[in-house]
């Protein structure tokens, strides 16, 4: 049987993800120049705030109720918690040494880790999500389970809205306009620092609904999720080219094509036995980030730097 | 002056977030009182993972380790001796489990520890306790080597520390013990072996593919997962591919779990195998329960519930209240614990009444023999258990139950 469409399948449903996830880093980066190692503990917050709605609900709500005012949920407490931390962690630091920010953002990443851990119940070991009832679909060769459905349809909703959103809204151009130069911006009349807080809460809103996907996808969320997923979904934005929201998208779904089919093939080619298997997929994946860069530095997407937002 | 107040509330959010990660490491200082009618303290240490993904196995150590211990104290078991539980977590993390070794030596009034739980742990902790001489016990490390050196499988079999005691029998035997139960009892013939590089999984995966392929199964596939991560989905459709009719998982119940279930939800008709760390019912919820139905996993020892020697064990267990089951170790964790008392018990009378030295409490714990929760405790010259009883358990109505004991006959 051949199994590469399946794989191919795997592959872009994993990239999808990082790819949602990757918009916050890419955003906020082409705007502040601020990597925010925050993000991925901001993806797991949503997660958990998803969680939290569907605990509260009553016993029996039908998940097609429950799912919309999840994915609120997720947003909610994900956007709240990033605007909150641009206002009081990172805002206090902006035109001071870039060090420093990017200090916070991992100190930051390390509490809202441990504060989860602390003080949500039972999240010292994984919690179990729910899950979308019925049984996967079967297209020829290649089959999607019902959880990934979600991550299917939303992945491309939320990339239309944001493609719309920059390139239409004038808050959008507001955006690409700071993104360029943030004192000329300033002097034509533009709030950036409204910008700023919208950009963080766009990338923290994407999130949220990765870590919803997340949740359906795999059936359990807990408080380490956000680490690997964060930093996957930070190499996916410098595959695409920093600062490139398209580039964020097509940096995911390459990074995770590239991952699924070196699990699955490399250990076939002769004389790499030893370095094939899912444990070696993320060796691969950071081989392709340097060749990618060594070969064009600015990333898959990053050359129009007048397009960054 | 604005920026610089905001400065400082940024520094104290950073500061806060190491503190908060220094209260993941906070001791534990539960256990019994110290002794206050002019007995001497002995301590006994206890490392297990009591937070993350393995702390559902790690409390249950903790608990009955506890119990023991106020067993011994209520019944003054040790003339002029008090014992008290000190616990420390290592998430189980090599690097926290040899911070937690360090700091049980350093403690004098430490006669004996009990754990840990991984087998990657004990490793390296073993040679920390060795130099100073203070006895372990682990209720559940399972890799050969341990005990019987690097070079056990060719038959080389070398003690490295002689300070080194377990109570669950070895993946020498579980990994052969399965691999039986498959080929002849299940009737499976084709196996895709998957494992998680760690010094458990592998090792057991690498003892069931052994004898598995001796016995005339084929192995269509192998596979090592990052258990860090939680997608398989890769893996899974290799699987499916494969045409194998059964998987071995040598690794633990956290990526096991959504590991079985990715594998099911990808159309594999197999049935999932694996050692006693999948042995919990935390691998029936990750797995979901209807996904998991049919699985295997093997553990040590004979069902506790079912042996004689552990009805005092169960009720006691359940007159202590404690909030987490006993799980797939508490009855190893008694005995470990039982053992310590015993050899500073033998200890204590071989040095007129008074405290031995450590090394004193090593030599005596090579003589224990007693009946435990588990069946009669001793330990043969690599200081594994002589206990040699495994038990295959199957997930019937979204549970573990146990289907068949023995003993490995090679």
């Amino acid at each position: 049987m051949n199994e590469l469409p399946q794989q191919l399948v795997n592959g872009l449903l994993l990239g999808s993800m990082y790819g949602l996830v990757a918009v916050g880093y890419t955003m906020v980066y082409g705007i502040v120049q601020l990597i925010n190692f925050a993000h991925g503990e901001i993806f797991m917050t949503g997660g958990f705030g998803a969680l939290t709605v569907w605990l509260i609900l009553p016993g029996g709500t039908s998940l097609w109720v429950a799912l919309p005012l999840m994915i609120i949920g997720a947003v909610l407490v994900a956007t709240t918690i990033a605007v909150g931390a641009e206002r009081f962690a990172y805002r206090p630091l902006r035109g001071g040494p870039r060090l420093a920010p990017l200090i916070t953002a991992i100190g930051l990443s390390l509490a809202l880790q441990q504060a989860v851990w602390a003080w949500y119940p039972e999240a010292k070991s994984a919690r179990t999500f729910p899950q979308i009832p019925g049984g996967p679909i079967e297209l020829g060769p290649v089959t999607i389970q019902t959880g990934d459905v979600f991550l299917l349809i939303a992945a491309p909703i939320c990339m239309g809205f944001l493609a719309f959103f920059v390139m239409r809204t004038r808050t959008g151009r507001g955006m690409q306009a700071t993104a360029q130069d943030p004192d000329t911006a300033k002097l034509m009349g533009v709030n950036t620092d409204r910008i700023i807080t919208i950009a963080f809460a766009l990338g923290a809103a994407f999130a949220a609904v990765g870590a919803v996907a997340y949740g359906l996808k795999y059936g359990v969320v807990d408080y380490k999720m956000g680490f690997l997923l964060g930093l996957k979904a930070f190499t996916a934005a410098v595959l695409g080219g920093i600062g490139n929201i398209y580039g964020a998208m097509i940096g995911g779904v390459v990074l995770g094509i590239a991952e699924t089919l070196a699990t699955a093939y490399i250990a076939h080619i002769p004389g790499m036995q030893q370095l094939g298997g899912q444990s070696w997929a993320d060796v691969w994946a950071f081989v392709l980030l340097i060749v990618v860069l060594l070969a064009r530095p600015q990333g898959l997407l990053g050359e129009r730097v007048a397009d960054r937002a | 002056m604005r920026n610089r107040s905001l400065l400082i509330l940024t520094t104290a959010v950073t500061a806060g977030a190491l503190t908060l990660t220094a209260c993941g490491s906070r001791d534990d200082k539960g256990g019994a009182e110290n002794g206050d009618n002019g007995n001497v303290t002995v301590t006994i240490g206890l490392d297990a993972p009591l937070t993350g993904e393995l702390s559902a196995l790690g409390l249950g150590i903790k608990n009955s380790a506890d119990l023991a211990v106020k067993t011994a104290n209520k019944k003054a078991y040790v003339k002029g001796v008090t014992f008290k539980l000190e616990s420390l977590d290592d998430q189980a993390q090599p690097s926290s489990g040899q911070q937690n070794a360090t700091k049980f030596v350093a403690d004098k009034s430490v006669l004996g520890v009990v754990g840990p739980l991984n087998s990657g742990v004990a490793e390296s902790m073993q040679k920390v306790f060795d130099d100073a001489k203070l006895v372990q016990v682990s209720p559940a490390n399972t890799n050969p080597a341990l005990s019987q050196g690097p070079n056990w499988a060719s038959g080389d079999k070398k003690r490295g520390y002689k300070s080194y005691f377990r109570t669950a029998t070895t993946d020498a035997i579980q990994g052969p013990f399965a691999a039986q139960y498959v080929f002849k009892d299940a009737k499976k013939t084709k196996a895709f072996i998957i494992d998680d590089k760690k010094t458990y999984g592998a090792g057991l995966a690498g003892t069931f593919k052994g004898e598995f392929e001796k016995l005339g199964g084929k192995v269509v596939g192998t596979q090592h997962i990052n258990p860090d991560t939680k997608d398989f989905s890769a893996v899974a459709t290799q699987v499916k591919s494969s045409g194998a009719d059964v998987v071995y998982y040598g690794g633990e119940y956290p990526a096991g779990g959504p590991l079985a279930k990715q594998i099911k939800a990808a159309g594999a008709k197999v049935t999932v195998v694996g050692g006693d760390a999948i042995f919990s019912p935390e691998y029936v919820k990750l797995a979901s329960p209807a996904s998991a139905e049919g699985d295997f996993a093997t553990s040590v020892g004979a069902p506790i519930e079912s042996l004689a020697s552990a009805k005092e064990f169960l009720a006691n267990y359940k007159a202590e209240n404690y909030k987490e089951a006993y799980e797939a170790y508490g009855g190893y964790a008694y005995d470990s614990t039982w053992a310590i008392i015993e050899a500073v018990k033998k200890a204590v009378e071989g040095n007129g009444g008074k405290l031995p030295e450590r090394a004193k409490v090593v030599e005596a714990m090579q003589g224990v023999s007693f009946e435990g929760v588990t069946g009669s405790v001793a330990f043969d010259e690599f200081g594994d258990t002589t206990n040699k009883q495994l038990t295959v358990y199957k997930v019937t109505g979204g549970a573990f139950k146990p289907v068949k004991s023995g003993t490995f006959g090679g």
